[in-house]
């Protein structure tokens, strides 16, 4: 069955408090940098909360963006990669084949959301992170790039259960760590190819944009966000 | 004094070739240990990992590219001046096409190393050629990356048979004249040169083919290289006049790479007959229409985006004309604009000297404009949550100081083993100018005969 993954974020929901940020480490096998490397600017954060104050003191309000792969459908960084490490793959989303990857860096150029990150070295963790690795999930090694995957691990493993199990996946019946992690309820993944799933119905919300439409990427990633 | 005899001229110009001074060992010793500084940094880089730079999160492209995008551009010169001089039959090309043919082979090997020195995991670039591989997968020939390799590769290819045809004529005259392993040596790269008629017209033939294929091919290459920019929606990248932009840049560099190397070649090995101030004022004159391009390129392209002032456009536009890039921006334009203008559009200044001094200024600029297209665009992509800044260390600084040590070695050594100026096309152009029946105007002439005005030359 063809399928399209997609989310949707609530931006009015979302309070900032960065539940999804520490899920997608603890599930991704995300390298912390540390302090010296973060200040060069190396930090890797697959999702990231931004902050933008609109209006001036003392009339000011603040947003949250949380900014990730956006799975787009005419996705930048797939034609520039030279060698096929990143491809669009048959459910819509845009894959990232590490072992492929030979360090150009050129996607992470094209990407008009700075969502591609670099191992500028091999990766490491202060403990006791080393101790709570997740294991369906590969290691990246220095010098190549990773993202955003939609937790495709938790993806598959879903799809193959239901396959054993002899039936279809069920809408909501498994999520990213950043969508189960949200305290606030903000964000909601699901194929958005079928029109009975929670995040097809959402996506049609006249609160619906996308970020950097212009860009014309075609994001899979919907924002809700009231127009005040 | 004027060349007059071929066995002054053989004197000359292999003179190089058979002696040595203290002062080439010492200039090789110096440039040899930055090279060698240079290859330990990249070792030290392969085995840390690219972190060792001062690349980072979202300036993913920083000196390197930089390197690579200069380097390119100043081996456009060479073949692309000397086909074009060719093809136009001006005589007094003789002297220069050797030299500047040896520039576009050694920067484009050294311009094509930086792909690779800024892969994050260089043992691995052969992925991006095609080959038959157990994966049975194809490079992705959507990339324009791919497309450089390929350019490259047939670009390096051709500019090197370019290079080669011309000296087998000389590698001959060495080999008869050389002892030793230096004969053997000679004996195998004059490919069995003799000398016959049928060797000669095909010669002829396959010059005349390759310098009209190598035009196209050197103007492609530069393209591509633009479109590694061109192609992806970042922020003053995206422009469709990069490609005749870039091209126009890397003849505007590469000319004055080639002046600053006639003029090296004149002074140390005395070939002062040879590479006149004639040259110079021509190539000068050639120096400051390319320099006039170039300025008109980057008026139209930045009028129209301060004019069009799309906000990530203008977030780029702004940080290299009034933000952190602004000290460098305009010295760039003072480089490449300013100073060529001033001296070389006045004839009275357009000699050996000003020509070098504007040469000079050419090179730090263009490696500047270079540098001011990649990093900005990359500091300041769309979300300005993501915004930052690049600072390059000094593994980046030391392998770029290597990349000109490495070219001034290279056409060093290269100097000591193959003739620097083309031996048999000037005892042609020599006999041509003794035999023709009609006067050559002075525009096509060979220079030593235009500052002798009317006296009939005298051939052996």
């Amino acid at each position: 069955m063809k399928r399209q993954w997609g989310m949707v974020i609530d931006l009015d929901r979302c309070t900032g408090c960065e539940a999804c940020v520490a899920a997608c480490h603890a599930e991704n096998n995300i390298a912390t940098v540390g302090d010296d490397q973060a200040a060069k600017g190396r930090s890797m954060h697959w999702i990231r909360v931004e902050r933008y104050w609109e209006g001036e003191f003392p009339d000011v309000r603040l947003r949250y963006q949380p900014v990730f792969c956006q799975q787009c459908a005419d996705a930048p960084c797939e034609s520039v990669c030279p060698v096929y490490a990143t491809y669009h793959n048959p459910e819509g989303l845009n894959a990232q084949v590490y072992n492929r990857c030979v360090g150009t860096r050129y996607c992470g150029n094209a990407c008009p959301y700075n969502v591609r990150f670099f191992n500028f070295f091999n990766p490491v963790w202060d403990k006791p992170l080393n101790l709570q690795f997740n294991p369906d999930v590969s290691v990246r090694s220095v010098g190549i790039m990773e993202k955003c995957t939609f937790c495709i691990q938790r993806i598959k493993t879903a799809e193959i259960k239901a396959l054993a199990e002899k039936r279809e996946l069920k809408d909501g019946e498994f999520n990213p760590a950043c969508v189960q992690s949200c305290p606030a309820n903000a964000m909601v993944f699901g194929d958005l190819d079928d029109p009975q799933s929670e995040v097809a119905r959402l996506a049609q919300s006249n609160r619906a944009t996308k970020l950097l439409e212009a860009v014309g990427t075609e994001p899979n990633v919907i924002c809700l966000r009231s127009v005040s | 004094m004027p060349v007059r005899s071929v066995e002054q001229l053989n004197e000359d110009i292999l003179r190089p070739l058979v002696r040595t001074s203290w002062r080439y060992y010492l200039a090789v010793g110096i440039l040899g240990s930055i090279v060698l500084a240079a290859v330990a940094a990249f070792l030290y880089q392969v085995y840390s990992g690219v972190g060792v730079s001062g690349l980072n999160e979202p300036v993913f492209w920083g000196f390197y590219i930089t390197n690579f995008v200069f380097w390119i551009g100043i081996s456009h010169a060479g073949t692309l001046i000397s086909a074009i001089l060719r093809l136009t039959h001006a005589e007094w090309r003789r002297p220069v096409t050797r030299c500047a043919e040896a520039i576009t082979v050694f920067a484009l090997m050294i311009g094509a190393a930086f792909p690779i020195i800024h892969l994050g995991r260089p043992y691995l670039f052969f992925w991006l050629l095609p080959y038959p591989s157990e994966r049975g997968i194809w490079p992705n020939f959507h990339s324009p990356l791919i497309w450089d390799a390929f350019a490259i590769t047939t670009y390096l290819t051709g500019s090197t048979i370019f290079l080669y045809l011309p000296t087998i004529p000389d590698f001959a005259l060495l080999r008869d004249k050389a002892h030793g392993w230096r004969r053997r040596l000679y004996r195998s790269l004059s490919l069995g040169w003799t000398g016959t008629p049928r060797q000669w017209h095909r010669l002829e033939m396959a010059m005349r083919i390759m310098a009209v294929v190598i035009l196209p091919v050197a103007v492609s290459v530069h393209t591509i290289v633009s479109w590694d920019f061109a192609m992806p929606p970042v922020p003053m990248w995206h422009s469709t006049a990069f490609g005749p932009y870039f091209v126009a840049g890397a003849i505007f560099s590469g000319i004055a790479a080639l002046i600053i190397a006639m003029a090296f070649l004149r002074k140390a090995f005395h070939l002062e007959e040879y590479l006149t101030p004639f040259h110079f004022d021509k190539l000068g004159k050639l120096l400051l229409l390319m320099s006039l391009i170039w300025g008109y390129f980057i008026v139209a392209e930045r009028l129209t985006i301060w004019y069009g002032n799309d906000s990530p456009e203008m977030a780029v536009y702004w940080s290299s004309s009034q933000g952190r890039f602004t000290h460098l921006f305009w010295f760039m334009v003072f480089c490449n604009l300013l100073v060529p203008f001033s001296i070389l559009s006045i004839k009275h200044f357009r000699t050996i000297t000003g020509t070098v001094i504007a040469s000079t200024t050419v090179v730090i600029g263009m490696w500047i404009e270079r540098f001011l297209i990649i990093v900005p665009s990359l500091e300041r992509k769309y979300l300005p949550y993501t915004w930052g800044s690049y600072r390059p260390s000094w593994v980046e600084i030391t392998i770029t100081a290597g990349t000109f040590a490495a070219m001034a070695l290279l056409y060093m050594l290269f100097s000591k083993f193959v003739p620097i100026i083309s031996i048999w096309e000037m005892k042609l152009g020599m006999r041509q100018e003794a035999q023709s029946p009609l006067p050559i105007p002075v525009e096509t002439r060979l220079p030593q005969v235009v500052a002798e005005t009317n006296i009939p030359a005298s051939v052996s």
